[in-house]
């Protein structure tokens, strides 16, 4: 997997609050994708173009398991660099479909604005203006391959081991003549 | 070379000889914890069949009793979850409520040497039995309920080694925010607990530092099972579990003594924990709205009885509000029996259900813009409590109980 997009950049420690506040959490996932980086950053959604890249500093997505690559996915970004990235964050992102990797020295090689190019084969990451070439951490083959399958649900679909998807309980009109 | 105690359980549970630093491991679940979170209608979906409803454990925490029309369907599906899939541990709404970590270390449900899986973020707390317990998020928490699988990427460990014993009224809560001070966050990195002052904290002490390592970011934070422990989860379940222990020989980032016995009153000031703490004495003054005991990591009896002792026979400063949420309704009635509630309620604090509730910001207690808080729980993010411009001090027990008496921040010393 190759990709290339215009970078955003972010510092350290960006928590999950920051990508997802709570109440946003109970909003269709549509929805979400609007309220991420409200507090720290508002109006940056509306900016983000379908194929940009987010850099950012170390332990980016700290805190909690609620779905906030989803979000941040949603919201058009497709890849994720950071000195560091969060454990649990970095498996929402496996299992949402958002590509990630831990890249030392990325915040510094970058300018926002910059394009970059994303190379999950040789775990590389290029600055084409600067030109500079920075090695990221690599991961194994099955996790790419979620990646590729869009995610863990649509993986798990693929193999049929999911019932499929109700109307929630409840949320039915209800029978009537009763 | 050995291997630390974390890679000893992924080791066991991956079923190989050995694990290091940097391997992804694919590992047996012995324990899935679904929370009522999973049931959100944009998130859940159902496996055709649980791969072993006896290893499944449904508990409804986030928001019990429901308090929307939103968060009664998590619950309706949840209890249709349970019938389908024959899941017998089930904690829904009533006398076996609680917080899921809580009920996790009531109910002996974290076996030592094992696997346990939740969305949470604090699942972590199960370390405190030897178990590598961790968060794992929503669509993954579906793929172990389909296969009994996931993996883990080995991280590195640091050892913590304690001496002595905290003083009186001093809470793990302290201790970490003391280890958050000194150390900074431990991304990418597992922690273990050990040392001979393990021994004089007891497994509600351990399970608050567990928990609360979620706040500097560690993979996994585990505890060796000593007799202590090991008795403890035989009076409450006949699973059988091999604790873990790590080898004499393993391979650490970094070896950092504490002593227990040194460390004094902390308050980590609004927004993270991480290099954010103060000496209580130092912040004394600071102005509170709110006080909040409660959470998955301090809302235990220990802590309710802390809190009673403090305001027994005193008034909660008016200016205040004083919001108390057991950790499990089991806790809250034991509390009931031995007068801590009353002592609280007379004191003017209000006394909730057990929820998570106000830890975060889902029930009473959020908060509103400008609006300051002291809280016992987990998180002090920006917007964790309600208003994303409310300010969040977090701190021990009796720190936020002598605080709820004056109305601003106090050592809990005065009043001991
Ligand atoms: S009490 Fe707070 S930290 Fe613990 S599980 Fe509930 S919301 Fe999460």
């Amino acid at each position: 997997m190759k990709l290339k997009g215009k970078t955003w950049k972010f510092g350290n420690d960006i928590n999950t609050d920051l990508l997802l506040p709570v109440p946003v959490v109970f909003m269709p996932a549509e929805e979400q994708a609007k309220h991420v980086m409200e507090a720290n950053r508002p109006g940056w959604v509306q900016q983000v173009r379908p194929g940009d890249v987010i850099v950012a500093g170390r332990n980016f997505g700290m805190g909690s398991g609620r779905p906030a690559s989803r979000a941040v996915k949603g919201t058009g970004i497709v890849c994720v660099l950071a000195e560091s990235i969060n454990g649990l964050c970095f498996r929402n992102s496996v299992n949402f479909g958002l590509w990630a990797m831990e890249v030392p020295g990325v915040h510094a090689a970058f300018e926002e604005g910059d394009i970059a190019e994303v190379d999950f084969e040789a775990f590389t990451v290029r600055n084409a203006r600067s030109k500079k070439v920075l090695k990221g951490r690599p991961f194994p083959q099955n996790l790419r391959d979620i990646l590729a399958a869009g995610g863990i649900i649509p993986m798990l679909d693929a193999q049929g081991l999911l019932l499929p998807k109700l109307p929630p309980r409840g949320a039915a009109p209800r029978a009537t003549g009763r | 070379m050995g291997m630390t105690m974390i890679e000893k359980i992924l080791a066991r549970s991956a079923g190989v000889s050995k694990v290091s630093p940097g391997e992804v491991v694919t590992v047996d679940v012995e324990t899935a914890v679904v929370i009522d979170l999973n049931f959100l209608p944009h998130d859940w979906r159902e496996p055709k069949k649980v791969w072993s409803p006896d290893k499944c454990v449904v508990i409804f925490d986030h928001i019990a009793p429901a308090s929307d029309e939103r968060s009664a369907i998590l619950h309706t599906t949840g209890r249709d979850f349970v019938r389908n899939q024959k899941i017998k541990r089930f904690h829904d709404v009533g006398p076996d409520q609680g917080i899921a970590h809580q009920l996790v270390a009531d109910f002996g449900y974290a076996l030592p040497g094992t696997v346990l899986v939740c969305v949470d973020s604090h699942t972590c707390s199960g370390g405190a039995f030897n178990c590598a317990a961790r968060g794992i998020g929503g669509p993954e928490l579906i793929y172990v309920l389909a296969t009994g699988k996931t993996w883990f990427q080995v991280g590195t460990t640091v050892r913590y080694e304690f001496h002595g014993a905290l003083p009186p009224v001093l809470n793990s809560k302290d201790l970490i925010i003391h280890i958050a001070n000194v150390y900074g966050d431990h991304a990418t990195q597992n922690v273990e607990y050990a040392g001979p002052g393990v021994a004089n904290m007891s497994l509600n002490a351990r399970r608050t530092l567990s928990t609360m390592s979620a706040e500097i970011s560690a993979e996994f934070a585990t505890f060796e099972a000593d007799e202590l422990c090991q008795e403890y989860l035989r009076s409450r379940t006949d699973r059988p579990f091999e604790p873990q222990f790590p080898d004499p020989d393993a391979s650490y980032d970094d070896v950092r003594t504490i002593d227990l016995s040194a460390l004094e009153p902390l308050v980590a000031y609004p927004d993270t924990i991480v290099k954010n703490g103060r000496p209580v004495r130092e912040a004394a003054g600071e102005r509170v709205d709110q006080a909040f005991i409660g959470s998955c990591a301090n809302g235990t009896l220990d802590d309710l009885e802390v809190a009673a002792r403090i305001v027994k026979g005193r008034r909660v400063d008016s200016r205040v509000r004083f919001i108390v949420t057991p950790g499990s309704q089991a806790i809250y009635r034991e509390a009931l029996r031995r007068g801590y509630i009353a002592d609280l309620m007379e004191a003017g604090a209000v006394v909730t259900a057990s929820t998570c509730g106000a830890c975060a910001g889902l029930s009473a207690g959020a908060l509103a813009p400008g609006e300051r808080c002291i809280t016992a729980s987990t998180r002090n993010y920006k917007g964790r409590m309600g208003s994303q411009e409310a300010e969040i001090f977090l701190a021990s027990p009796a720190t936020v109980a002598a605080t709820a008496l004056r109305g601003t921040i106090t050592d809990p010393r005065e009043f001991i």
